[in-house]
């Protein structure tokens, strides 16, 4: 197994506040791996630099072999590391289609041609479109093509919160809670179509969730006041005493 | 529409394409839109002067509607690239280059070369940044060009104007023929270009950057690249309509920069809403109409009225506006003389 997307030493000063405290951190490829920690944490901060929306104070990110330390977002998007937000991020005047190809289509490089209609179909194509159809069946999303963005379901849209990241075809998803606030009656779908996601595709699960953290993950890192204080797989995280005291806090045995 | 329950892939694919085909298809309404335009013009060759007029209008509002409607960038100074297009016509028209189609070419590029620079002006900062960084160009543009008095003739504006026959075959009259139906030839042609963008793959990431920058980057979108290229393009196309303007009228004045101008298409593209490229077309007719209008009816008073349609308008919630606007259509139908029919109401 090699990394598919690793930092160095990684900090970020906020003032005299040290939001991300030297992080050292590697995502295997195709891990599924869950990052943990109490609320204030610096998962945020630590998901911002991963990203490219903040730029460290030091340490490097790289991805795959190549330094990504000092690129826009869009750029290491391109180069394989797309994310989801907690909060949803969509194109609500958009149709989930019009998104979804517009995703596929800037990955192609289509962005910067400015004559030619988009989703042309037939053999003369540029296969946007037979995309679109297999990402929108995979997360469930076929019926809703055609619809509005903010008139979908909150489950729905947080499907398409997904698959917007994965048309970018990453070699590493970040999934930013991605659960978080959807009613329990579409909750198994979008659990579903998280477990059901592609082994190539290495994904680092930002979560709260411990019930979805414990069943999906292989490996657990915590984040503690901006500093990892321990990774491994489940079944040692959940009997370390340190992540017992700090993270389900008095709870336990005081 | 989709399909049923449980498609099969080859048919959602079929259907999706369809959507997509549907999408960038001409609509009747724009149809019998142009049509109606096309006729306006054959129609009515004494009210050529107002047609003109109109057109350039319509040109300008078009150009805010690429940056604002599709892009989301306000500006209270796009006379800056309007004003440039019609310096850079004007003059080189009066020093001897009378073409008038390379003067519309090279009025684009220059008003396209500005709209470049002071892109990254605009990138930085919110609205309100916006409003004042535009604002203050066109400010300082304005200034400039009644400093350099020696060159465009400062404040008594640019004299001496005389373009040649349009393709070399076409002279301008007094009467205002070949410039109504020159401006509205580019209006075409300009309008079937940005047509033809905002259905592209470029045309949907600028949408898609208005309604959600932060994801648009997400999905690998250059943001602030696209936002240069679309500026460039809506500068460019001012640039043009400001070309139309010296050329047809044969002069050029300071107020081409004049801050009235720019608030002035703002409000044309408001009249006829954002975001659709009609809308600065339906604009322009309804505000020329008004402006017409008013001033017949209340020579002394007419500024006030449009003023208070202005503020009825922003106030008025989205379907009264579409009603409104529709009375507006009719206002200009009786103006005109001419049953317009439904026209303006689709789109």
């Amino acid at each position: 197994m090699s990394a598919v997307l690793e930092t160095v030493a990684l900090a970020k000063r906020f003032g005299g506040l040290l939001a991300t405290d030297h992080v050292s951190f590697t995502l295997e490829e195709g891990a599924r791996h869950a990052l943990i920690g109490p609320n204030g944490a610096g998962k945020t901060t630590f998901v911002n630099l991963l990203t490219g929306v903040l730029t460290p104070s030091e340490g490097r990110v790289l991805l795959g072999a190549e330094d990504v330390t000092s690129l826009r977002p869009d750029q290491r998007v391109r180069r394989g590391l797309a994310r989801t937000f907690q909060i949803n991020q969509l194109f609500p005047e958009m149709k989930p289609l019009e998104a979804l190809a517009l995703a596929v289509s800037e990955r192609q490089g289509g962005g910067n041609e400015w004559w030619r209609r988009i989703g042309a179909g037939g053999s003369g194509g540029d296969g946007v479109v037979a995309e679109v159809a297999r990402i929108a069946s995979r997360f469930g999303l076929t019926d809703v093509l055609d619809r509005r963005t903010a008139s979908l379901a909150y489950g729905k849209q947080r499907l398409l919160e997904i698959a917007l990241a994965f048309a970018c075809k990453p070699r590493v998803l970040l999934l930013d809670e991605p659960a978080a606030g959807v009613p329990q009656a579409e909750r198994a779908e979008l659990i579903s179509a998280v477990a059901a996601l592609p082994r190539e595709v290495a994904v680092l699960l930002i979560e709260h969730d411990m019930d979805l953290v414990f069943a999906y993950a292989d490996r657990i890192s915590v984040l503690v006041d901006g500093a990892l204080l321990t990774q491994g797989p489940p079944d040692e995280i959940a009997k370390d005493a340190r992540v017992r005291a700090v993270y389900l806090g008095e709870a336990q045995h005081g | 529409m989709m399909a049923g329950a449980m498609p099969e892939p080859a048919a959602v694919e079929t259907s999706l394409a369809r959507v997509f085909a549907r999408r960038a298809s001409w609509r009747l309404s724009e149809i019998v839109f142009w049509i109606g335009a096309f006729l306006i013009l054959l129609v009515w060759p004494s009210r050529s002067l107002l047609i003109n007029e109109i057109a350039i209008l319509a040109l300008f509002a078009l150009s805010l509607d690429l940056i604002l409607g599709y892009a989301g960038i306000v500006s209270l100074g796009h006379a800056a690239f309007f004003g440039t297009g019609a310096y850079v016509a004007g003059l080189l028209t009066k020093h001897g280059l009378s073409d008038p189609t390379l003067g519309l070419a090279i009025a684009a590029a220059s008003a396209a070369a500005l709209g470049f620079a002071t892109s990254f002006l605009v990138l930085r900062g919110a609205d309100l940044t916006r409003l004042m960084v535009t604002l203050g160009v066109a400010l300082m543009l304005f200034e400039i060009a009644n400093q350099a008095a020696a060159l465009t003739g400062g404040a008594d504006g640019l004299q001496g104007v005389a373009p040649g026959p349009v393709l070399g075959l076409f002279a301008f009259d007094i009467f205002g023929r070949t410039a109504s139906v020159y401006s509205f030839a580019v209006l075409i042609l300009m309008f079937l270009v940005a047509r033809r963008i905002t259905n592209s793959p470029f045309g949907l990431s600028l949408r898609s950057i208005r309604d959600n920058p932060l994801r648009a980057a997400a999905i690998g979108i250059p943001v602030a690249r696209r936002l240069v290229a679309v500026y460039s393009i809506g500068a460019a196309y001012a640039g043009v309509a400001g070309a139309l303007l010296a050329q047809t009228t044969q002069f050029v004045s300071l107020d081409v920069f004049d801050f009235a101008r720019s608030a002035d298409v703002l409000l044309v593209l408001i009249i006829g809403g954002t975001g659709y490229l009609y809308g600065g077309l339906l604009g322009a007719v309804a505000f020329k109409a008004m402006q017409d209008g008013f001033a017949t009816i209340t020579p002394q008073h007419w500024q006030f009225w449009i003023g208070f349609v202005l503020v009825a308008l922003v106030l008025a919630r989205r379907d009264r506006l579409a009603r409104l606007g529709h009375q507006g259509m009719s206002f200009v139908a009786t103006r005109l003389g001419i049953d317009l029919g439904k026209m303006g109401t689709g789109s």
